[in-house]
């Protein structure tokens, strides 16, 4: 038995020499994400394709190789043929979930491979080299300054929220804090599940329940969809703002239009995975070192910087 | 409310002018809960708010309406959902494919199309059912898959939308327009439940249904084509999940991979709750559009009324549903 394990090792030694002896001249970034389920995975799958269509065109040396998986399992079989199979210098992953990832993706890294972990964190923190997140808090927390600041500081609100998660509880937590010591008060707040259907049932109960409210801020751009129909088909005029969140193209489009009740919008920015590939990237080409963590801030979108966020051809 | 057109091919209903309980215990479920909501929130009766519930009750009122023909038959389908949702966004492609004129015509070509691969759909669901003599259960679990995908890859994962946005002004009255002050989608569920419930109780083939649905074995000895009759009710349940997707579509003007989610167990619950029994054999077409009600209006009376953290109001729901099952049942026990 040990004979034939050193054996196979020595092969698989050698291979992996005359591997790494062709690597050399061509650099591979493996780039795993979720399939595209719903709008903001599909603009992650979009800029991930449009990242390694870029970086493969401005850096003949490096190659890209995107995955997308359904599932969590599936994710684990993808990056494990691929290391299995060609090999990879770098894995660019937006986990599925958080436990079932960590240990293959330790595996992988265990092989000298660059781990750079997009939005949802590995449990174990010490694998990643780079990490590259949104901020969930700053959503919320934007929108709430700009309501505090544009109805000073006073006034009747309504709020949408998504799923019970994570991403959810901390947009609301950070709309709070933001409206915290002000007389901004929150009228009542409903689950839409993310949902336009739903968000239009809900905020059809909200107008039929209260007879004034100054803004309603949906912790998300489709369920936003459904609230501005709800408001047009009941008429009502004194609600002076409907906001979202997530930077959904048809909201961008009303921010650059200059709409009155959307002036604004505070992105998640599914193009941080195309962000994430270019920094991975950098370390290939120049000798940029690039270890650490960045968050990405979520700033507000006016009619003047719209345009930063906008692009007409991602399915999101 | 007269029982005449509600009675069953197993159990006919005694003559006489006795109110039938059995049949008209969902409607009083209805009426407790119009008590309630009104004590709770004046809000809730108002007019406004009253309309707004019928209408929106219209998608899956007109989809549990199909769905009574379906089990009442002794089947079931749960792809409904994903199904509306393919319909849905195939409808709004065609419609985006037909270039710039926004006409009446286009969204009447639209309608047929969408008419047609409901009826497609329903169809295939029939003859794997039958043909394949495989649960159906089964049959629909993975056509629900089937469909949900192609919407999901029809999309790019992410929205369908009406590109026109004259078009969608030509089209939308026809979910927030009224006649008489009637709401459009209102006429059209009360339309479809009249028509299936003269199909269901009126014509051959809907004691076909309920035959086939009381005991297989018995139907097919009395010379039945229990496949063709079993087929042809996935059918009309394609039908109306197509004719609730002309509905839809005009709301929003979009389809998305969340379209119609869950709807296949909200038309089921409201098949239940208007007094058709999983097992088959019966069929309550009005009582299934007051199932359809009794679960708007719970979802309504929870967000008017401030008695119920945002957290449980899943829970209240499931037992006000619960709760009104059970008094029913009391009620036909002492009928």
């Amino acid at each position: 038995m040990k004979s034939s394990a050193t054996v196979l090792a020595a092969v698989a030694g050698s291979l992996l020499m005359g591997g790494v002896a062709v690597a050399q001249e061509k650099k591979v970034i493996a780039v795993s994400i979720p399939a595209a389920d719903h709008g903001w995975t599909a603009g992650v799958v979009y800029h991930a394709n449009a990242a390694a269509e870029e970086i493969k065109a401005a850096f003949p040396n490096i190659e890209v190789i995107v995955k997308t998986s359904p599932s969590a399992s599936a994710q684990v079989s993808a990056i494990e043929d691929i290391a299995a199979g060609r090999g990879m210098d770098a894995l660019v992953i937006l986990p599925h979930s958080s436990e079932e990832l960590t240990s293959p993706v330790k595996q992988i890294k265990d092989n000298g491979t660059f781990i750079t972990v997009v939005d949802r964190g590995l449990t174990d923190p010490t694998i990643q080299d780079l990490y590259l997140a949104g901020d969930n808090i700053a959503v919320g927390h934007t929108t709430a300054k700009f309501l505090v600041d544009k109805l000073g500081g006073k006034g009747n609100l309504v709020v949408l929220r998504g799923i019970p998660t994570v991403i959810d509880d901390e947009r609301i937590k950070g709309f709070e804090d933001g409206i915290k010591g002000t007389d901004l008060k929150i009228l009542d707040i409903q689950y839409a599940n993310w949902n336009s259907d739903d968000a239009f049932k809900v905020m059809q109960d909200f107008l039929a329940k209260y007879p004034q409210i100054d803004a309603v801020w949906a912790n998300d751009d489709d369920m936003l969809l459904g609230v501005l129909e709800a408001m047009k088909q009941s008429g009502r005029t004194e609600i002076k703002y409907a906001l979202g969140g997530n930077g959904m193209k048809e909201i961008i489009e009303k921010v650059m239009a200059g709409d009155p009740v959307t002036p604004i919008e505070t992105p998640y920015p599914p193009s941080m995975i195309k962000t994430a590939i270019y920094m991975t990237a950098a370390q290939f080409n120049g000798q940029a070192p690039i270890r650490g963590t960045v968050k990405l801030d979520a700033p507000l979108i006016t009619q003047e910087n719209a345009k930063e966020y906008y692009f007409p051809e991602s399915p999101f | 409310m007269t029982n005449a057109s509600e009675t069953t091919l197993a159990r006919p209903a005694r003559p006489g002018f006795r109110i039938d309980l059995r049949t008209a215990a969902p409607f009083i479920a209805l009426a407790v809960l119009l008590v309630f909501g009104a004590l709770l929130n004046p809000n809730f009766v108002s007019a406004a708010n009253l309309i707004n519930v019928l209408t929106r009750c219209a998608f899956i009122a007109i989809i549990a309406v199909g769905a009574t023909f379906v089990i009442a038959a002794g089947g079931l389908d749960l792809s409904v959902g994903s199904m509306a949702a393919f319909i849905a966004g195939s409808m709004i492609l065609v419609m985006n494919s037909m270039g710039s004129e926004a006409s009446v015509g286009v969204i009447a070509l639209s309608m047929v199309i969408a008419l047609g691969i409901g009826a497609a759909c329903g169809l295939a669901n029939g003859l794997v059912t039958t043909v394949g003599r495989i649960e159906p259960f089964i049959v629909t679990l993975g056509t629900m898959g089937i469909f949900r995908a192609l919407v999901i890859w029809l999309a790019e994962g992410g929205s369908i939308a009406m590109k026109d946005q004259e078009l969608r002004a030509v089209y939308r009255p026809v979910y927030f327009g009224t006649v008489a002050g009637i709401p459009i989608p209102v006429l059209v569920f009360l339309a479809v439940a009249a028509v299936a419930a003269f199909i269901l109780y009126k014509t051959r083939f809907g004691r076909h249904v309920l035959a086939v649905g009381s005991n297989e074995d018995v139907a097919r000895y009395s010379g039945i084509p229990v496949g063709r009759v079993r087929t042809l009710t996935y059918v009309v349940q394609g039908v109306c999940v197509a004719i609730a997707v002309l509905v839809y579509v005009p709301r929003l003007g979009a389809a998305t991979p969340t379209t119609g989610l869950l709807w296949e167990l909200q038309a089921i619950t409201a098949v239940v709750i208007g007094g058709t029994a999983l097992r088959g054999g019966t069929g309550r077409v009005w009582g299934t559009l007051c199932g359809a009600l009794i679960l708007e209006v719970v979802g309504n009376i929870m967000v008017l009324s401030d008695l119920v953290s945002e957290y449980l109001i899943g829970a209240v729901q499931g037992a006000i549903i619960i709760i009104a099952m059970l008094v029913q049942r009391s009620m036909m026990r002492r009928a």
